[in-house]
């Protein structure tokens, strides 16, 4: 029988290579944290990076990342939950709909790093926000804008048809119902979709080069007055993130520990994104089982 | 048509506040900028010193120094990279209070009337020396030798004198102002990229390289050099800090930092700091740059060396 | 259009047939007004982008007197040389190169997991290969860079002398960081493929090769493709991952081997060196124009294909 020969090779070369997919993966992370791992303790995580005597850690570069992550959903959390509400329940198929979907998959797809040649054109030279917080929160907006705004539209489209009807029946305002009987059901998909959508934030360097800079201020964690310059949640000053400083440190570290540092940076990293993935999920399911047993 | 006027008008509202912001921002920096203290009691002000990423550890090590002294504790420095490039853009267009270059400004801005707004502060002096992989086997190389190799004329190492090798050239781009003065004073002429040559802006990837690589030839700062490369002697003379302030290796440069037009006080008291022996004593040699105070010869942008 | 449509709702709500009460009045336009403004911000982002982009990048060929044909099909990239030659074509060349050889790799792996795990294994293969995906694809890109540096450029250095640094080593790096994307599209293709088709099939007496290979796959091509495609616009335009290991050489290359430079990577290598206004740096920006073109045919393509995935 030759097509059940061939099916068995066939077979076997699909399965073969899945494994070996599986392998690779195993393969980067285990490379990734071998090495890294072991650099990995308190004084790595918290103290500042020494450029030249080396024994730094990655504490504000880890702060950075945080903060930065935070300021960009203050921008995109409205906005995007906003256009996804938008394209979910008031916009009505025709061609502007179908021109605002091709909008935000040429936002989704464009280069990341077009789009930090385009914030430091736009936000840091002529805004004049300098390479601030402020400007690489605005660049990274642009990518997670996309993002949010498909899976907030997914969100709201997947409750049932039944809970709006019975909210019109009542003779609520089309807003009533979204905010008021959509939202919370969405919620649930909703978080989940944002906090996977900002797992990319982490893990972006090549727009943030540009518009956030590639430098740390020295930090003062006692002052707290955003103005302040060396205040850490001040959103006016450059702010170097993880994924950047792996990146500077790979190619222009000259401390003897550069390679150990990027090393164990790099399994932060990962760890955060790892974290950041499984802790959505569990969130999501929390918020949805509070969300149907409250009701 | 006349329906889809709201969208319209909304967009342009749109594109009218966010210019509306651009504007009001920029009035911002220029205001704090100009608010530098013209005091003559107690100096404050904030400096935004950007650019060059060569520069940025020495300026930003004499910025925490600075700082720290008590009768300027109002002034505060911030210092940034992004390139000699981004340095002189935004010191041109008053973004920036000082840019950092590893080049003239004459080398960078195409408008002539653009450098001449420009002042020049030299700093430091940083010195390159040709580095090669340890097993080529040749530890010095002539002028001739370095212009044959780069310019892909020799491509073997043992042409000039060392083992039977290919040669693998590790390049700077060609916006590199490190490139620039490898090529201005080592090999007295530019070279175009030879097929299949690595270029790296960065220093610490081309140390990784050249060492890891066999057969591989670069060119590094006097900071970046160890026992893990093979320097090479120009000309039979080896890149020392004492060769370069007699004059006698040439292949050296400034750092810069321009300011627009003559610096405010501030400015200029954090300028002399960076100039008082004690960063220059102790902070630009720790970093592996030279003082410029110690240097024997001078050199002005179009490369003309005076005693 | 639906916003003329809206515009008409509104305005039969303006003089109301039947009394609205104020309340609901004001949060009918809340509502719709806040959500037409992201949408209308989005719009403008997008337009803004391609306009900042499009005039700063255009500025070489009409302020700078550089021929476009020059800088489109030119080889010699000498921006600091007398005289100045802008030819990018060893870039976009680099650029195609890796990100047609990424997806070369890419695209069987991709397509037998995606088959492993909806059509040989269904149940468990989706259980083990669905999150090492989704893990992968969470690796930040210069990780992958920093991994390509440390093994991938050493193991070629070492396999075939030379450098290690090139083209081969930018789209190994590249194909790995697809693959999650390249997968995930397909893997959804096949599952949402109607089950009767696969019955009908092996009711026919095909094995599960034959019933993969005539109908499973012709069925979800234009998909496939799509999957495809999107990798690419991924690869297309990823930067420091590629940068760090490609060798950067301005050079259309003559090996697979040999250092070469793509669009981004030249980009992330002089954007900071050069001065904002000078002729070198208009030419990134032209680069940078380039990337977003090809953004938009990436785009189109991946429209086309759904349209004939649809029929």
């Amino acid at each position: 029988m030759k097509a059940k020969t061939v099916d068995k090779v066939a077979t076997s070369v699909i399965v073969v290579l899945a494994l070996f997919i599986v392998v690779l993966l195993l393969g980067l992370l285990g490379f990734i944290l071998v090495r890294g791992i072991g650099q990995i303790n308190w004084h790595f995580l918290t103290s500042a990076p020494q450029l030249l005597k080396g024994g730094g850690g990655i504490g504000p570069q880890l702060f950075n990342s945080i903060f930065l992550l935070v300021l960009t959903l203050i921008i995109t959390i409205p906005l995007g939950w906003g256009g996804g509400i938008y394209m979910a329940e008031y916009a009505k198929p025709g061609r502007i709909t179908s021109f605002i979907r091709l909008v935000v998959e040429v936002l989704s797809s464009f280069p990341s790093i077009v789009i930090g040649l385009f914030g430091l054109l736009l936000i840091v030279n002529t805004f004049g926000l300098g390479f601030s917080l402020l400007s690489g929160a605005m660049a990274l907006a642009i990518f997670n804008l996309p993002l949010m705004v498909r899976t907030t539209e997914q969100a709201f489209r997947a409750v049932p048809k039944e809970q709006k009807e019975a909210g019109l029946a009542l003779g609520l305002s089309k807003w009533k119902i979204i905010t008021s009987i959509l939202l919370p059901v969405a919620l649930p998909s909703l978080i989940t979709g944002t906090i996977l959508a900002s797992g990319r934030i982490f893990g972006e360097a090549a727009a943030l080069m540009f518009t956030a800079g590639m430098s740390s201020p020295p930090l003062d964690f006692t002052d707290w007055n955003p103005t302040s310059p060396r205040s850490p949640i001040n959103p006016l000053r450059p702010a170097e993130t993880l994924a950047v400083h792996i990146w500077k440190v790979n190619s222009e570290g000259i401390g003897p520990d550069s390679k150990e540092v990027a090393a164990g940076a790099s399994a932060v990293l990962v760890l955060l994104v790892l974290a950041f993935n499984l802790s959505a999920r569990w969130i999501g399911r929390v918020v949805y089982r509070r969300m149907t047993a409250s009701k | 048509m006349f329906k889809k006027l709201p969208f319209i008008l909304m967009t342009l509202t749109f594109v009218l506040v966010l210019a509306a912001c651009g504007s009001k921002n920029d009035a911002g920096t220029e205001g704090s900028n100009n608010s530098t203290g013209e005091t003559a009691t107690e100096l404050s002000g904030n400096i935004l010193a950007v650019g060059s990423t060569a520069l940025q550890p020495l300026v930003e090590q004499a910025g925490q120094k600075f700082m720290a002294v008590d009768e300027y504790k109002n002034v505060m420095v911030q210092v940034q990279g992004g390139g000699s490039g981004t340095g002189l853009t935004q010191v041109s267009e008053g973004q920036a209070t000082i840019g950092n270059s590893d080049v003239f400004a004459e080398e960078k801005i195409d408008d002539a009337a653009k450098v001449s707004e420009l002042k020049d502060h030299q700093v430091a002096v940083v010195a390159i020396a040709p580095v090669s992989n340890k097993d080529a086997g040749v530890q010095d190389l002539t002028k001739q030798q370095l212009i044959d190799i780069f310019s892909g004329k020799i491509t073997n190492w043992k042409d000039v004198g060392g083992k039977d090798q290919a040669i693998v050239i590790v390049n700077r781009p060609s916006s590199s102002g490190t490139r620039a003065t490898f090529e201005n004073f080592a090999l007295g002429t530019k070279v175009e990229d030879i097929q299949g040559s690595i270029q790296e802006d960065s220093s610490g990837t081309v140390k990784k390289l050249v060492a890891e690589t066999p057969g591989a030839i670069g060119y590094l700062a006097l900071s970046y050099l160890d026992d893990s490369l093979q320097v090479l002697k120009y000309e039979g003379v080896e890149a020392t800090v004492e060769n370069v302030e007699a004059g006698t290796y040439p292949v050296w440069a400034y750092e810069h930092m321009y300011t627009k037009g003559d610096p405010d006080a501030a400015t200029k008291a954090f300028l002399d700091y960076i100039l008082s022996d004690e960063i220059q004593q102790n902070d630009v040699t720790e970093l592996g740059y030279i003082p410029v105070s110690g240097m024997k010869v001078k050199r002005d942008a179009a490369g003309t060396v005076t005693q | 259009m639906e916003q003329t449509e809206g515009g008409t709702v509104m305005n039969n709500k303006l003089k109301p047939r039947r009394p609205l009460r104020e309340k609901h009045y004001w949060e009918e336009w809340t509502g719709r007004i806040y959500t037409s403004i992201c949408v209308v911000f989005l719009i403008v982002v997008m337009f803004s982008i391609v306009y900042f982009v499009a005039s700063k990048g255009l500025s070489t060929f009409f302020q700078d007197g550089v021929s476009m044909r020059e800088f489109l099909t030119g080889k010699t990239w000498n921006p600091t040389g007398e005289p100045a030659a802008y030819g990018a074509l060893p870039f976009i060349t680099g650029s195609f190169i890796t990100t047609l050889l990424a997806a070369l790799i890419a695209s069987p792996l991709s397509l037998c997991a995606a088959l492993f795990m909806t059509e040989i294994v269904p149940g468990k293969g989706k259980k083990i290969l669905q999150p090492a995906i989704e893990l992968l694809s969470g690796i930040p890109s210069v990780v992958y860079g920093f991994i390509g540096l440390s093994v991938i450029v050493p193991l070629l250095r070492s396999m075939f002398g030379g450098a290690g640094v090139g083209i081969a080593a930018g789209c190994l790096v590249l194909s790995v960081m697809i693959l999650p994307t390249v997968t995930s599209i397909m893997a959804d293709a096949l599952s949402a493929l109607p089950k009767g088709l696969r019955e009908s099939s092996y009711a026919l007496g095909a094995t599960r090769w034959q019933t993969i290979y005539r109908v499973i796959i012709p069925t979800v091509l234009p998909a496939l493709l799509t999957g495809i495609v999107l990798g690419m616009a991924r690869a297309f335009g990823e930067a420091l991952a590629v940068q760090m290991v490609i060798g950067n050489a301005p050079h259309v290359p003559t090996s697979l081997l040999e250092s070469a430079s793509t669009l981004t990577s030249v980009i992330t290598l002089s954007m900071g060196n050069t001065t904002m206004g000078s002729v070198h740096n208009n030419a990134l920006w032209s680069m940078a124009l380039v990337l977003l073109v090809m953004t938009f045919v990436f785009v189109i393509l991946v429209r086309l294909l759904e349209r004939r995935n649809r029929v």
